[in-house]
């Protein structure tokens, strides 16, 4: 292991101690905000020149770099600073010229076409131990340039903190426009770095909460019209979209379990809302939940074997735990405050969450059994928390001003930033990494 | 029912001629009340088929149709107010209720939706299902008074809905509702 892994690793290690003692740091306010003087976690100063081959090269770099950055773990250094212009992929990079402006990793590479082909080639290096840490070859069809740029992002994140990267995923999320009383939802889909938006549905229905599965680009979202409400679940790659059934009642909250075999989802009668789950394969339901009290936001561990979920069982909304099959619930937040929307991460690290206090709306991360809660973030309308794939950092909506933005925060709420989406947008939900 | 332009300006006038009666009445009676006025235009039997002849004895700057969509929503008043995350119905929303349960025996042949709407104070899924209980508990209420629950549908909007884009008590106090909508059956 290299001296470069270990100082971030040292800052992924200060980052759990912060977390673990549960300092209460203001959340960060400003669009971007990188604090390198909390703790010990300063960004790695690391240079990504334009890749040989033209604009393509530079374009690739610039993606790369903007991922970096917005990781909140990396600092790309101003292309002004480098001295060393004619970087060639076949050869060693001249260190001495790196070293001066302290860049402590370097990425260089080398973009050509072969019949009709983008084949890229690029080589990570740590500049003070003058040693290559990477070196990978991708090809794909031009237009696929960005998905390069973020295969290599990827690369160099898994590389240098040693967990997996979230680059080459993309947020699928409700589009919104028009005012507050008379809101168009459309479900759009865009690179998680907001290149390429798309809208998925007209608006002609108003659409809400989609949410990815964890194994494959399908995802399951809820229409509402006035006659009732519809579960879906959509493939994005075939296009196919299906109902989950009729039901007698309103039906809502779909989650996919981590297999993508079944879908948690609530289900009113009579104005009780109960958690079901159903196969997918054989198409049956079964009831998780049968309290008279509002049960909802059902979200599964990654091993399937509990399910996080709201209730106000106790009078307000709080989350509880329970077994996959419904059995054993147990309240978890005994903090204070209205909980609801909790999401388990991926890596079952942490249960996020919408957290209502003081007239705030606060996101939030805590262990799955209620333990050392750490507020992330705090707004007069902060909601829908949706984890990246790594289980590293979450996206919300914020509104300000009337309309509803896309924004991130790591988790241990130090790099809080706007998502690189103009648009108006809510209920984002992420992508695994695709293949 | 298809209205030309000229022929909505005309209802538009007629409704204001209508609230104006509509709240005169207020002002003398305890409860509102159907337009007294000697020239409403005689009420046809439920089940009566010729609307078309009753909308063209409807003279001009005259009330809204019995059994129409205009009189329930002028003459009895198609929404009621929650308190903050609460589906109670609030002693304030019981004589408008009752006059819904009133007016919907009244004309049998109608068929509502309750659609339960919520402010922004809470989040979107937890919403949907306190907009469900809220406008099952107007259904249970105009249930008990008689109403057939098989005329009736429920359901939730939870906060996608607001009927005023502002933020603030004033704004979420209207947003919390239960809001009454004629389906069919609507002379």
């Amino acid at each position: 292991m290299t001296d470069l892994r270990q100082a971030l690793r040292g800052a992924a290690l200060a980052i759990a101690c912060l977390f673990a003692v549960g300092l209460g740091v203001q959340p960060a306010r400003a669009e971007i905000e990188v604090n390198v003087n909390r703790g010990d976690v300063q960004p790695l100063p690391i240079a990504v020149p334009a890749l040989g081959g033209g604009q393509v090269g530079a374009d690739i770099a610039g993606v790369i770099a903007a991922n970096l950055q917005r990781s909140g773990l990396f600092r790309p250094l101003d292309p002004a600073s480098f001295t060393e212009r004619d970087l060639s992929a076949a050869v060693q990079p001249n260190f001495a010229s790196w070293k001066q402006i302290n860049a402590q990793a370097l990425v260089n590479g080398q973009v050509t076409m072969e019949g009709g082909r983008l084949k890229v080639d690029f080589r990570l290096w740590d500049v003070f131990a003058e040693q290559q840490l990477l070196g990978l070859q991708f090809t794909s069809s031009p237009e696929n340039w960005r998905r390069v740029a973020h295969k290599i992002s990827d690369a160099v994140y898994e590389r240098l903190t040693g967990e997996k990267g979230y680059f080459d995923t993309r947020v699928v999320f409700v589009a919104e426009s028009g005012g507050r009383t008379n809101k168009t939802k459309r479900l759009a889909i865009m690179d998680q770095d907001g290149a390429n938006p798309s809208y998925l549905t007209d608006g002609a229905v108003t659409v809400m909460t989609p949410r990815f599965s964890s194994t494959s680009q399908e995802i399951t979202y809820m229409a509402l019209r006035p006659e009732g409400s519809s579960i879906y679940l959509f493939n994005l790659e075939t296009g196919r979209r299906e109902s989950l059934g009729d039901f007698k009642g309103m039906v809502f909250a779909p989650r996919f379990s981590p297999d993508g075999g079944k879908v948690a989802f609530s289900v009113e009668r009579g104005g009780n809302s109960d958690i079901f789950v159903m196969d997918l394969h054989t198409r049956t339901s079964a009831r998780l939940t049968s309290d008279p009290s509002i049960d909802t936001s059902a979200s599964f561990s990654p091993d399937g074997s509990k399910i996080v979920f709201n209730s106000d069982r106790s009078g307000s909304p709080q989350l509880y735990v329970m077994g996959a099959d419904g059995s054993n619930p147990k309240r978890i937040t005994f903090q204070g405050g209205r909980y609801t929307a909790p999401v388990w991460s991926p890596t079952g690290e942490f249960i996020a969450f919408t957290k209502q206090t003081g007239g705030q709306f606060q996101i939030g991360v805590m262990r799955p059994d209620g333990g050392d809660e750490r507020i992330l973030t705090s707004g007069a309308m902060d909601e829908g928390p949706a984890w990246a794939p790594n289980g590293r950092v979450v996206m919300f909506s914020r509104e300000a001003g009337g309309a509803s933005r896309l924004w991130s925060v790591d988790v241990t709420g130090r790099v809080l930033q706007a998502m690189p989406y103009p648009g108006a947008g809510s209920d984002p939900a992420w992508s695994p990494l695709l293949n | 029912m298809v209205l030309t332009l000229n022929a909505r300006s005309a209802l538009r006038l007629a409704l204001i001629g209508a609230a104006t009666v509509s709240m005169a009445a207020c002002a003398t009676k305890p409860k509102p009340t159907y337009p007294t006025t000697t020239a409403a235009p005689p009420v046809q039997a439920p089940p009566a088929p010729d609307r078309g002849v009753a909308q063209q004895s409807l003279p001009a700057n005259q009330g809204p149709l019995p059994g129409s969509q205009q009189d329930f929503v002028i003459n009895v008043g198609d929404r009621i107010y929650f308190d903050l995350d609460s589906y109670a119905i609030r002693a304030d929303a019981q004589a408008l209720l009752d006059a819904q349960a009133t007016w919907l025996k009244r004309y049998g042949a109608t068929a509502i939706r309750i659609e339960g709407n919520c402010d922004e104070l809470g989040t979107r899924e937890y919403n949907l299902a306190l907009g469900a209980r809220r406008a099952n508990a107007v259904r249970d209420y105009l249930v008990g008074r008689g109403v057939n629950g098989e005329r009736i549908t429920t359901v939730s909007f939870g906060k996608e809905k607001p009927i005023d884009g502002g933020s603030g008590e004033e704004a979420n106090a209207k947003n919390r509702n239960g809001h009454t909508v004629l389906v069919s059956g609507a002379r």
